[in-house]
């Protein structure tokens, strides 16, 4: 009342006042977009200053893949699985050739970085006459629709478990928040699959073990790959809802006379997202390998199924082209996340 | 232990000593009245002894075949069923128990044997060497763990000396950071500018010093490092690039059999509560630890 009172008494002196002599409060209003405006040009040669960091990440990631698999016994035209044919070394010296891997590691290096920086991976070993990007444009789309359910289903879940436990603290809901929280994080997702797919498919009959055609197949690995992830959620908004509870202006909030949903919700979650977003940065890194599993126990034909299998099929190409697109997503994620906390809480200035 | 001794470790050693032994006792009280965690070290016993003595108690050996028997539903000859070379998954249970416990144990302690010694120095001295293993964490923790450890795996080839290799060589990072910043602190105090004066030397105020009052927080991610390295061998070999099949890992037996799992879900299930029981063992033993090292956490 007295707000509305104050901004009427503004609303009439501004009117009376010539239009070349600011008031207080247009000054300050002014001032106000003035910062707003800052905070904009500061913020595009911070996105840029990140993307640049990218590129030295990227290539020590590139560098310690490409070593792992260069500098380890076995190669791949050597195959370790138990029904394969040796091939003659002659055969091998032809394939080698073939796939460039005759030459010295350094200069494979070199011509691995020189095709992928035009978006050329090759062709996968392991899926004959495939090329690597071929596979990823048919692959990833289906990981990014399961991860982005998921991780949809992780906040949303989470979120309502953990300022519903923070609300009503050492209630049954608060409990039940704990218990699952705790279950999920210390159950590995495929442990939790098998038992999802017992309750779920065998017991109620009500959604297919496995596949990926129809919504009625992404129920289960969407609930398995989000549940580690919404239970981190959960533990932590819980754990600073309570911190923030507690603080003089959600006090000062409610001795306003505010109603208490309007407290909770506008004071309180808003200033707890901010550490709560410190662990949603990671949690990609979780949904994405978390997928390797989920998608093997679910027959899911992404990216982490794929990943699986060049990796004991020794597919240099596809191996490196997934490790960096890992690498790339993992990164643009966490700096979304990073821009995420200046937009709230406006004290955090981009450096 | 953590802070007391801390505070105190300028008085006379003798003293410094009974007053740390106190604090134990007081720790182990407060973990017993932790039913959880009593739980959690009861199951934990359990395993243990389930792991030493498979020979004598599985009813069979783990390879054995019962010809003409396989995939046949629990019953009181085969009390948890056989798979499909007709083996029994009771036996193959009981011995699972022993690679898990094992990774558990042996892959933590490689993990420490790097970390701590790495993050200490770092720590303690600073400048270059400590420029370097941060950089390199850096790169580290760009990667996700578990992709690290199956491309290592899937290299190096499958077997328990590799778990072992690729556990410790990603793991130790996280551990050398935490003894890092814990050495950071401890040497800036006055018990560990008292040792200097008294003529000690660097090697000595580190290992008797300041190692000894980085204990807490290193037996901490102990308990937290544990099951991590269980799960770790149990994704691997889920996946099928951890144990070498004859030799019988729960997650072995799960990632194995679950394309049977529409028809035989007791070769997924059990296997999988195996797993389960031992990670939310590690897990409340490893939260009562928690709390009763550190008192402050509860208040």
């Amino acid at each position: 009342m007295e707000g509305a009172y104050l901004s009427q008494l503004c609303r009439e002196r501004l009117s009376a006042l010539p239009l070349s002599t600011p008031s207080p409060v247009a000054i300050l209003q002014i001032d106000m977009l003035r910062t707003v405006e800052e905070r904009h040009e500061r913020m595009v040669p911070y996105i840029i200053r990140r993307l640049l960091w990218m590129v030295p990440t990227l290539l020590a990631m590139a560098l310690i893949t490409f070593a792992i698999m260069h500098l380890t016994p076995g190669s791949p035209l050597d195959p370790v699985a138990d029904n394969a044919n040796p091939l003659s070394p002659e055969a091998q010296r032809n394939m080698a050739k073939q796939y460039g891997l005759d030459k010295p590691v350094w200069q494979q290096f070199v011509i691995f970085l020189a095709k992928a920086v035009r978006g050329d991976f090759g062709s996968s070993y392991v899926y004959k006459n495939r090329a690597v990007h071929e596979i990823i444009r048919q692959a990833f789309p289906v990981s990014l629709h399961l991860g982005g359910m998921a991780l949809a289903v992780a906040l949303v879940g989470g979120l309502t478990l953990g300022i519903s436990a923070a609300m009503y603290q050492n209630r049954p809901v608060d409990y039940l928040c704990s218990l699952t929280a705790m279950l999920a994080v210390a159950l590995p997702n495929f442990v939790v699959a098998v038992f999802f797919i017992l309750l779920f498919s065998l017991v109620l009959q009500l959604v297919p073990t496995g596949g990926w055609d129809a919504p009625s197949h992404w129920f289960l690995p969407t609930l398995t790959l989000a549940l580690g992830p919404m239970a981190m959620i959960a533990r932590f908004t819980r754990s600073t809802m309570i911190d923030v509870i507690r603080a003089d202006f959600v006090r000062t909030a409610r001795a306003k006379g505010l109603h208490e949903r309007r407290v909770i919700l506008v004071h309180v979650v808003k200033n707890a997202m901010i550490p709560v977003l410190t662990v949603v940065g990671p949690l990609f890194a979780g949904i994405g390998t978390g997928s390797f599993f989920v998608e093997t126990i679910f027959r899911v034909p992404g990216l982490g199924r794929f990943f699986v299998e060049s990796m004991t099929g020794r597919d240099y190409p596809m191996i490196m082209a997934v490790v960096l697109l890992y690498g790339v997503f993992l990164a643009l994620m966490n700096l979304l996340v990073d821009l995420l906390y200046g937009v709230l809480d406006p004290r955090i200035r981009y450096a | 232990m953590a802070r007391a001794p801390a505070q105190s470790a300028s008085l006379s050693p003798p003293q410094a000593q009974s007053q740390s032994a106190s604090l134990w006792k007081h720790a182990w009280r407060r973990l017993r009245r932790n039913k959880l965690a009593v739980a959690g070290g009861s199951a934990i016993i359990f395993l243990a002894v389930l792991a030493i003595g498979a020979d004598v108690i599985a009813p069979y050996h783990y390879t054995t075949p019962n010809f003409g028997r396989n995939f046949e539903f629990p019953s009181r000859e085969f009390l948890l069923g056989t798979d499909h070379l007709g083996r029994d998954v009771l036996s193959r249970i009981i011995y699972g128990a022993r690679v898990s416990m094992t990774v558990g144990v042996v892959a933590e302690c490689i993990v420490l044997a790097i970390g701590v010694p790495v993050g200490a120095l770092a720590g303690y001295y600073g400048g270059r060497l400590d420029m370097i293993l941060m950089r390199f964490v850096d790169v580290m923790y760009a990667f996700p763990r578990l992709l690290f450890v199956i491309m290592i795996m899937s290299m190096l080839g499958r077997g328990l000396l590799n778990i072992f290799i690729a556990i410790g060589l990603t793991g130790w990072v996280r551990v050398a950071r935490l003894t890092r910043a814990q050495m950071l602190s401890l040497k800036e105090r006055e018990f560990c500018e008292a040792a200097r004066a008294a003529g000690a030397g660097n090697l000595a105020i580190i290992v008797r010093h300041l190692l000894p009052n980085a204990l807490t927080p290193i037996i901490i991610s102990l308990t937290f490092g544990i099951p991590e390295a269980i799960f770790t061998e149990a994704a691997l070999s889920f996946i099928g690039v951890g144990i070498s099949p004859p030799t019988p890992s729960w997650g072995q037996m799960v990632g194995e059999n679950q394309q049977f799992i529409r028809s035989y879900w007791y070769l997924c299930v059990f296997p999988a509560t195996g797993i389960a029981t031992i990670m939310l063992a590690f897990t409340f033993l490893g939260d009562g630890l928690r709390d009763a090292l550190d008192p402050k956490l509860n208040e």
